[in-house]
């Protein structure tokens, strides 16, 4: 492996494009506006190691670090005991036996302290044998809160920002429709799956932009209405804007303005669109002629939606304008193929869309990529549907029926390694949060 | 008036008076009748009795009978109720992923047409549904389009429209469990039921 060197490179740069520089010849206070990356080869994880930290909890804090930057997907964790760690570290001080890390593979150190509001974590670079980077994360709430979990995935998220120039997505939740039909939120490490609401067939939630609220559909005795529930007040709504009947799959526009949905009537189902906060009534923007479109998903831009429709005789994936102009077929359309190609949802970097797609009788996960629309297929075993793109675009979340029950898992995007990230059976039609601030 | 007819009226008289607390005026029997008369008129009050009795009797079996003839036509009104409820709530099944109504779920549907006709005031929830196989999200849109299939098919054979109310449960509600063609085909169907009061939809 070849990533033995630091540089310093503008944060506006692609750093890891940069030629690197001399770690003896460069300036060691680091001018403001300019940060540190470690450099490593491409295609290849970096190995970090996180110290043990001496204090209550301070396992507790190591592993779930650990875990995180495991989730994330860049870095290979050097898991070492404890005893051999902490045989490895200096006396005092952080003069460290760097040659002998290095032959264990370790590019960075990370070593986490308890500070007077919550911890330090440093970070030594393998290579140029030095300090480049130290940082202090509150810990304010009680350990092992929710917040208090969250502000240390946000501790993790910047460390990643350190090694790899953006930061991670551990800071962030999954809302899913539970087994028992009910809307559930889980951090994204799997902990703390929480049940949020108690209607009737509660399904498709979907993030507001700000991570404060979510939208879902739940059956009434007016039919299947759309429901806005607050994270800050814990009150749950149903919006007055929609008709009797089916209102189904809501999604939020970037700028947590206008939600977009489906509406079904005796002449089909179609994607409305509606103010937020606003008594105008919803209007249409397909015309399906009595065919189905469901499941919008905007553009990070906002002017597009993605969504699915049997248009054309079986459900695909397609395209529009935010206005309902200029539809258009995402995948390549086969004459005489029957595909279904279903629940798209557009990754946060805008360049593809994730969907499920029938193969051999299964649904699978696939991607399109917008530039060239070549597709990728992610899974091969069991049923495979909804997935959901992580803040960063680098992960999924979807349902598979892999292992037995449907339950959720993560891909990562590049490598296509999964995790499961629920535990209870029946779990599906999972959302992906944005980074949540404290 | 026949003097005859008036003695037998007053024995009658005085007869229906003994049962009562008043005193037979017994006054009022004329001299002239003579024995005879008198045993005659006691036979007929007799044969009158009974032929009071028997024609009590035959009211009450009359009545009886009526009553048994109401209540075999209420039974046999409510086996026809039952079966026209069977007809109305009878479910139709669908191809997979279609929503067209198969040559089965036309008979089934056309045989609701009268039976709709029949009792006017009756409204419908025909109620999609599809197997677990798609889309859960697009499901629910495929089990109303099955619905308004349904209900479209009625409307083009004379049921008022104001009358057909459709909603969907997609994949959400299935009729049978488990992942075979047996049970999928189970599950796409649209269900039929009796609904009162409420606006359409």
């Amino acid at each position: 492996m070849q990533f033995k060197q630091i540089f310093v490179a503008a944060i506006a740069s692609a750093a890891l494009s940069l030629a690197p520089v001399s770690a003896r010849s460069q300036n060691p206070t680091v001018p403001e506006g300019v940060r540190l990356g470690l450099n490593y080869t491409l295609g290849t994880k970096p190995g970090v190691l996180v110290l043990p930290m001496d204090s209550v909890g301070g396992d507790s804090v190591r592993a779930i670090i650990q875990r995180d930057i495991d989730y994330d997907d860049r870095a290979t964790v050097i898991m070492l005991d404890d005893a051999s760690v902490r045989g490895m570290m200096p006396k005092t001080g952080d003069k460290y036996n760097y040659p002998l890390f290095a032959k264990l593979g370790v590019v960075a150190i990370l070593r986490p302290e308890r500070s007077l509001t919550g911890i330090t974590v440093t970070m030594y670079d393998v290579a140029a044998k030095r300090r480049v980077q130290v940082g202090g994360f509150p810990l304010l709430a009680a350990a092992n809160s929710l917040a208090w979990r969250l502000a240390l995935h946000r501790a993790s998220d910047e460390v990643e920002r350190w090694i790899f120039g953006s930061p991670g997505s551990a800071a962030t939740r999954v809302l899913y429709s539970g087994g028992d039909k009910q809307i559930w939120v889980i951090d994204s490490d799997g902990e703390n799956a929480t049940k949020l609401t108690s209607v009737s067939l509660a399904m498709s939630p979907a993030w507001s932009p700000d991570g404060t609220k979510f939208l879902f559909c739940g059956f009434t005795p007016s039919g299947s209405q759309i429901a806005l529930y607050s994270f800050v007040t814990g009150d749950l709504h149903w919006l007055s804007g929609t008709a009797r009947g089916l209102n189904i799959t809501p999604t939020f526009s970037p700028d947590g303005q206008t939600v977009a949905y489906a509406s079904g009537t005796d002449r089909g189902t179609d994607i409305m669109v509606m103010q937020l906060g606003d008594a105008s009534p919803s209007h249409a923007i397909t015309v399906g002629k009595g065919s189905d479109n469901t499941s919008p998903s905007y553009s990070p831009d906002g002017r597009q939606i993605a969504f699915m429709s049997g248009r054309a005789g079986h459900p695909e994936v397609y395209t529009m304008d935010a206005d309902g102009t200029n539809p258009s077929l995402l995948t390549e359309f086969t004459y005489g193929e029957q595909a279904y190609r279903a629940s798209p949802d557009w990754a946060s970097d805008g360049r593809r869309i994730a969907y499920q797609s029938r193969i051999d009788g299964q649904f699978q996960i696939m991607t399109i990529d917008l530039r060239d629309r070549s597709t990728k297929q992610y899974t091969s075993d069991g049923q495979n549907e909804d997935p959901s793109w992580s803040p960063d675009s680098r992960h999924m979340v979807f349902s598979s029926t892999r292992t037995g029950p449907r339950q959720l898992w993560v891909l990562d995007a590049e490598s296509g390694r999964m995790r499961q990230l629920t535990h209870a059976a029946g779990a599906r039609l999972a959302a992906w949060s944005p980074v949540l601030k404290p | 008036m026949d003097p005859r007819k008036t003695i037998l009226g007053l024995v009658a008289l005085a007869l229906t008076a003994g049962c009562h607390k008043a005193p037979a005026p017994l006054a009022a029997v004329p001299l002239s009748a003579n024995s005879d008369s008198l045993d005659r008129a006691r036979a007929d009050s007799i044969t009158r009795a009974n032929a009071a009795r028997q024609a009590e009797i035959a009211r009450a079996q009359a009545e009886q009978d009526s009553l048994r003839a109401v209540r075999e036509r209420e039974q046999r009104e409510a086996a026809q109720n039952v079966d026209a409820m069977k007809v109305l709530s009878a479910t139709i099944f669908y191809d997979f992923d279609r929503s067209d109504l198969t040559e089965a779920a036309r008979s089934l549907l056309l045989a609701k047409v009268p039976v709709l006709q029949a009792q006017p005031t009756i409204r419908i929830r025909i109620t999609g549904n599809t197997d677990d196989r798609g889309s859960s999200e697009y499901n629910l849109a495929l089990g109303l389009r099955r619905a308004a299939e349904a209900k479209a098919f009625l409307v083009n054979n004379g049921i008022d429209a104001s009358r057909l109310a459709i909603t969907s449960m997609g994949a959400e509600q299935p009729a049978a469990q488990g992942e075979s063609e047996a049970a999928w085909s189970r599950n796409r169907r649209s269900e039929f039921a009796a609904i009162t009061g409420g606006s359409n939809q």
